[in-house]
């Protein structure tokens, strides 16, 4: 089975209280920063190398991302991934989801149709959950995102939990097919040292938007349909009231400020 | 002059935090409250390949080397120093049989310890020895084709763990009257080898120490490192250019996380309307922490690079040894300090970065047994 893998390195969330905003570019300032693989993009990987243990064939990944993940998207190799490409040219920054999947699918279908494309429900920074349904409609392919968990694998279909509210459904995937996963759909395994080793001779291979026959305007900044009109740190602090008066008036006056504040029902 | 890390080098060291926070982090608390040695951790560490990576490839390991395992164990002893502690003894205990063992003994039991399936260590000190090579008193005496080992070894770290230990004992005397003393290796499964009393140290809470003792214990003379009387060399090879190297690496680790752990506690701790790292008197000590860092990085890379080059390394090893676990000791001091009260408080690190630290010092020779060889070594013009 031929499965490609989406990930996409992010500012560590557990380092998240360093992260500050440029107020004048609106720039999210990194430094000090690590950047990791996106925590479910490792859930993705995980459930697609136990697949490939189960019926065999090839687990790929593919990234969007800045020149300087290329380690960060080593780990995958080390990991058991068979080869990995990092897309990444200047045209491509500054992409919203659909920008960004034009490039993973042309990314992508360097390989042929895969029978299989994995993806993290969400990313840790942007969270939009749009990528997979996205990447699914550019390949022509079905997709079924919130996937929590892999009962069932053979090379032409997959039994999955689906995340529903209070619970999952038992859900045959027909392949080929886009699935998103969420952090209950597999345990992650750690890398090791053997993997660290066997990574050095997998393929990793770099490609611009000129590798990939993109046209820059359609990607990036200027090929996203979506804009950012404004962005700004929201402030947040306590508001200190003192009530005074005779007990009842007290009581009653909090109850109308809390009815007020939407803090108790009207009635 | 390069000073940076290839990218598998790095990626060595990321591998070792993961396996820090994902398999060491969930049970310290436990073993630093039992003080019992978490065994499965250590077997953990033979699965994800971190007990071959001094092994050749044709052993079982990855061949790495000595850099790549001093990068793991510091990373390994940020999180934990007593992980790191029993990670670098394992890979002492392999080094005679690396250096000495014969290509039968190698392809025995190497593939065993870079799996993690058997742990090794060098039981070589004894209560009449310690900094002393040729103070020992145990006796080996030629029995056919196996030796008679007795006596008793004393402050050996992964005593009753481990399976293979490296034990140096007298096999006669020369024209001078001088012991000559021949290196064995032992498997714990040999009839009459039994671990003695286990001891309780201040700190490194979670590794294991005690004595082994030796009664009329047969060793296959096949066994022998190296060529009888070879011993001293084999035991001070092993200990100086690998054991020295792992407990300065185990410094590092203390260090690094000491600087961590100050620096976030004078980031948020806040006295007189800022944080303590506003003040001088803080600052100052944590640049003292993150200088030493640095300096007994260098240090311990550059011994650990000449290791790996093939060079003669015990001197600069000794200096790594000694510089980068003082340093861990004034580090850890600084950092209960800088966490006033808070710092001896069992559920704050620093108090425990003090007592770990301390046990780095006498361990694989004192301090000034490390200021002997490098004074020596000046004096002689090297």
């Amino acid at each position: 089975m031929d499965i490609v893998v989406c990930v996409k390195p992010v500012p560590d969330p557990k380092q998240w209280s360093k992260l500050a905003l440029d107020p004048v570019t609106k720039i999210l300032r990194r430094e000090g920063i690590d950047t990791i693989l996106n925590p479910l993009d490792r859930n993705a990987l995980e459930a697609a190398l136990v697949i490939r243990q189960k019926v065999g064939g090839k687990v790929r990944v593919v990234s969007m991302a800045p020149p300087f993940t290329q380690e960060i998207v080593r780990e995958t190799l080390a990991l058991g991934a068979d080869e990995a490409v990092l897309l990444s040219d200047r045209a491509f920054a500054g992409g919203d989801s659909w920008a960004t999947v034009l490039v993973l699918a042309a990314g992508i279908r360097r390989w042929g149709r895969p029978d299989l494309v994995l993806c993290g429900a969400e990313s840790a920074d942007g969270s939009t959950g749009q990528v997979g349904p996205q990447l699914a409609h550019l390949l022509g392919l079905t997709h079924l995102t919130y996937v929590c968990g892999f009962e069932d694998a053979s090379p032409e279909r997959l039994v999955v939990r689906w995340q529903v509210e209070d619970g999952y459904a038992r859900v045959e995937v027909r392949l080929p097919a886009v699935l998103t996963v969420t952090k209950e759909a597999s345990k992650p395994r750690t890398m090791t040292i053997m993997g660290v080793v066997q990574a050095r001779n997998k393929p990793l291979t770099v490609l611009s938007a000129a590798d990939l026959g993109i046209d820059p305007a359609t990607c990036g900044l200027k090929g996203s349909p979506t804009q950012m009109g404004d962005m700004w740190m929201p402030e947040s602090g306590r508001r200190q009231e003192i009530l005074r008066g005779e007990a009842a008036e007290v009581v009653m006056e909090l109850l109308t400020k809390l009815r007020e504040l939407a803090a108790l029902p009207c009635h | 002059m390069e000073f940076g890390f290839s990218p598998e080098q790095e990626l060595i060291r990321k591998m070792a935090r993961e396996f820090a926070e994902e398999i060491i982090v969930p049970r310290s608390a436990e073993f630093e409250r039992t003080r019992v040695p978490p065994v499965d951790i250590f077997h953990a560490m033979g699965e994800h390949g971190l007990l071959g990576i001094t092994v050749p490839v044709e052993y079982g390991g990855t061949g790495l080397g000595h850099l790549a395992r001093m990068l793991a164990i510091e990373e390994i002893s940020r999180y934990s120093p007593a992980m790191g502690f029993m990670l670098q003894v394992f890979a002492l205990g392999a080094a005679p049989l690396l250096d000495f063992g014969s290509p039968e003994l190698k392809q025995k039991y190497l593939p065993a310890l870079a799996s993690g399936e058997y742990f090794a260590t060098v039981t070589v000190t004894e209560a009449t020895g310690g900094s002393n090579p040729f103070g020992l008193t145990t006796v080996a005496e030629k029995d056919g084709d196996n030796y008679i080992l007795t006596g008793r070894k004393v402050f050996i770290t992964g005593s009753s763990l481990c399976r293979l230990h490296t034990i140096s004992a007298i096999t006669g005397q020369d024209d001078r009257g001088r012991k000559i003393v021949t290196a064995f290796l032992v498997d714990s499964e040999m009839p009459g080898f039994k671990s003695g009393r286990e001891e309780h140290k201040s700190g490194l809470w979670g590794t294991q120490l005690g004595e082994v003792v030796l009664e009329n214990c047969v060793v296959p003379a096949a066994n022998i490192l190296g060529r009888p009387g070879d011993g001293i060399k084999v035991a001070m090879k092993a200990i100086s250019e690998t054991g020295r190297p792992g407990i300065a690496a185990t410094g590092l680790g203390v260090i690094a996380r000491a600087l961590q752990e100050s620096v976030k506690f004078a980031s948020e701790r806040v006295v007189g309307g800022c944080p303590i790292g506003d003040y001088q008197g803080i600052q100052f000590k944590i640049a003292d922490m993150s200088v030493a860092l640095d300096a007994a990085r260098y240090l311990c890379y550059r011994g650990a690079w000449m290791k790996d080059q093939g060079l003669r390394c015990d001197v600069e090893m000794s200096k790594a040894k000694l510089f980068a676990t003082e340093a861990a000791m004034v580090a850890a001091r600084h950092c209960g300090e800088i966490h006033g009260g808070y710092g001896w408080l069992e559920e704050y690190v620093a108090q425990q970065l003090y007592r770990d630290a301390a046990i780095l010092i006498p361990s694989a020779g004192t301090s000034e047994m490390m200021r002997v060889v490098a004074g020596r070594a000046a004096l002689s013009g090297k």
